[in-house]
């Protein structure tokens, strides 16, 4: 298949949750490209992660349809909620928070989306209950 | 008895899979069809049920609602508060103009019988009786212009890849839709997709490709899933493949706003890094695989199959001046009726924020409308009653780009836009060239000493070379279009840029 490295790293990434360095050298040998061109490839993409994420990760949307309806302070009362910054999983390893920019539900911001599932008019309220659904089921 | 619920993503976002398990629940004898959305997004789970009149629609509608409904005889069509009357005679969607979107939010998305039923595969048909050149040909008579911002005309980048020399040649739709206050790609890929698959077969018989691509960004989950799956079923079908004479995937993109632009696409599905490609060469003369490559957004790629149908002439007699046909209006943020409004290029600015999307959804007055995503201009009150038409946004220094609206109301702060406009450069800069690497960053650090009243006068100076550099010195539309929102929130909002914040 050409153009194969964006493919074989999502795949890697959905069964391990994150891409190992030791996986870097299998890859180069398998597509035949140097080492540096996949650790250039992972390290571009705001995807990939090289460490494990929390059980669930919780993407808010920072762009400018979900500004004008106040995601600012949605995400200053998550980062409080969760005791964590954009970016950062909490100590207990079971969320990570991460922005976004646009889940393309922008008739509908403030818009997040938790574990692949997406939410609209996330309030601070919803977005409790959502975080609060999660840990019990975590 | 049939009943519809959205599967669309927005309508996701606001519970639909539960309703659409509580109808499943109390009423296992009706076939739950599961829709793409019709774009009223407020209303959203927006249900409809079938009945001798038409469809009749209840919106929005939640699970704790289902039981109530099924009482009140809503499987009738009978009364009900959430009760909007026959969907087709709602005034938001009565006053479209729907072509692209012809049957997106009627049909069951993977459903190939209902899409022929609804007038699929009619342009297909007629494609394969014409020569490459008259396919062209009525494609350059439609007036057709790239609908994902670029706004060039898509027969005329169809007859560079026509001429262009080579046995293999390929079709790529850009699917990396990550302008703020845009969705109708997404709408189309999760609502009508084999409008678009018969779209890139018919791009391919015209400029002689027999291999297709998508490339879906990773924040449409559920975009990537139904279109995955309408490419199978096409498969299944003879649709595609070997029969057919082409072939077609779909890829992931990786979070990469870059990766929208046409050159840094084509990088990414290559499985490089998504930096850009000094043009030229055109991706028409040497694209993916360095191989001519005719790359068009979705909703280009999904308004061909009517145009091939209908004629050219019929899609060029809808708009206005030089913009032919219709404009997929996405009505966004603090606005009150969010939503997709298909309708011939020329309604205002203001048409399209009060009368269909009704206002701000705060009650505020509205302050300032972005129109064409982050690299937009962001447009006072005075300048309303613009056209959506590509030259009129051009005169005003904006663009129409890929035709979103985000309303702000009078809380915003257009000197943290500005600012916002540099930071999402810097963040999403490819770092191929300077003006935007570099530039992006000092941006932000300017803004921030205007806003601290550092040097104010003379910082603006430096604001606005610093803008000159990144229009006229980078390589695309990233590093040279964010200087339209920065340049727009002085121009238009120089009180926010005071020192009194």
């Amino acid at each position: 298949m050409p153009g194969a490295l964006l493919p074989i790293l999502h795949s890697l990434q959905e069964e391990f949750g994150y891409i190992d360095d030791g996986m870097i050298p299998l890859i180069a040998e398998g597509l035949n490209i140097s080492h540096a061109e996949v650790h250039g490839v992972i390290s571009f993409y705001h995807d990939f992660r090289r460490a494990p994420v929390g059980k669930h990760v919780l993407q808010i949307c920072r762009a400018e349809s979900c500004q004008s309806m106040g995601c600012n302070s949605l995400v200053a009362h998550v980062e409080k909620s969760l005791g964590v910054k954009l970016g950062e999983t909490t100590a207990d390893g079971n969320f990570t928070l991460k922005p976004v920019y646009c889940l393309g539900n922008c008739a509908l911001s403030p818009a997040v989306m938790l574990d692949g599932e997406p939410y609209g008019r996330v309030s601070a309220a919803v977005a409790d209950s959502l975080i609060e659904n999660a840990r019990r089921h975590a | 008895m049939r009943v519809f619920v959205p599967g669309d993503s927005s309508a996701l976002s606001m519970g639909a899979d539960a309703v659409a398990r509580a109808l499943a629940k109390a009423r296992p004898d009706v076939t739950v069809v599961r829709n793409g959305s019709r774009g009223m997004f407020w209303l959203e789970p927006l249900v409809e049920v079938e009945t001798p009149a038409g469809r009749v629609a209840y919106g929005p509608v939640t699970a704790d609602a289902v039981p109530g409904l099924i009482d009140a005889g809503f499987l009738e069509g009978k009364p009900h508060a959430l009760c909007l009357g026959l969907t087709a005679e709602i005034p938001y969607f009565k006053k479209q103009e729907r072509l692209t979107f012809a049957r997106c939010g009627v049909t069951d998305p993977l459903s190939l019988t209902d899409y022929v039923a609804h007038g699929g595969f009619r342009g297909l048909e007629r494609a394969r009786e014409m020569t490459p050149e008259a396919i062209v040909e009525e494609v350059v008579t439609s007036g057709l212009r790239g609908r994902g911002g670029a706004g060039f005309p898509t027969g005329i980048k169809w007859r560079t890849v026509l001429k262009a020399a080579g046995e293999t040649k390929y079709i790529v739709c850009n699917a990396d839709e990550g302008d703020s206050g845009t969705f109708a790609d997404r709408m189309i890929m999760e609502g009508d997709p084999f409008v678009l698959i018969e779209g890139m077969i018919i791009a391919g018989l015209a400029v002689g490709a027999s291999h297709g691509f998508i490339y879906c960004r990773s924040e449409y989950p559920h975009a990537f899933k139904v279109t995955q799956r309408a490419i199978a079923l096409a498969y299944e079908k003879n649709y595609l493949g070997e029969r057919a004479g082409f072939d077609l995937e779909i890829r992931l993109g990786a979070g990469a706003y870059i990766c929208g632009e046409e050159t840094s696409l084509l990088e990414s599905l290559e499985g490089k890094r998504g930096q850009i490609r000094p043009k030229p060469p055109l991706p028409a003369i040497e694209g993916l695989f360095g191989k001519p490559t005719a790359v068009n957004n979705v909703i280009s790629l999904a308004t061909v199959p009517i145009i091939l149908d209908k004629g050219g002439a019929f899609y060029r007699d809808f708009g206005m001046g030089k913009s032919r046909g219709t404009l997929t209006i996405q009505i966004a943020g603090n606005v009150k009726h969010g939503g997709l409004v298909e309708k011939a290029f020329g309604l205002t600015l203001r048409e399209a924020i009060y009368e269909f999307g009704g206002g701000t959804a705060s009650g505020r007055p509205l302050r300032a409308v972005q129109v064409g995503g982050p690299l937009g201009a962001y447009f006072p009150e005075s300048l309303l009653d613009t056209p959506l038409d590509y030259e009129a946004f051009t005169a005003n220094k904006g663009l129409l780009g890929h035709g979103g609206i985000v309303v702000f109301d009078d809380t915003v702060d257009l000197a943290q836009q500005a600012r916002f406009a540099m930071e999402f450069c810097a963040i999403e800069s490819c770092g191929k060239c300077t003006p935007c690497r570099v530039g992006s960053t000092r941006g932000v650090e300017v803004i921030d000493r205007i806003v601290a009243n550092e040097d104010r006068e003379k910082n603006l100076q430096v604001l606005d070379d610093l803008c000159e550099v990144m229009l006229d010195g980078s390589l695309c539309a990233l590093g040279g279009l964010t200087p339209y929102p920065v340049l727009s929130a002085v121009r238009h909002f120089p009180e926010d840029f005071h020192a009194s914040h």
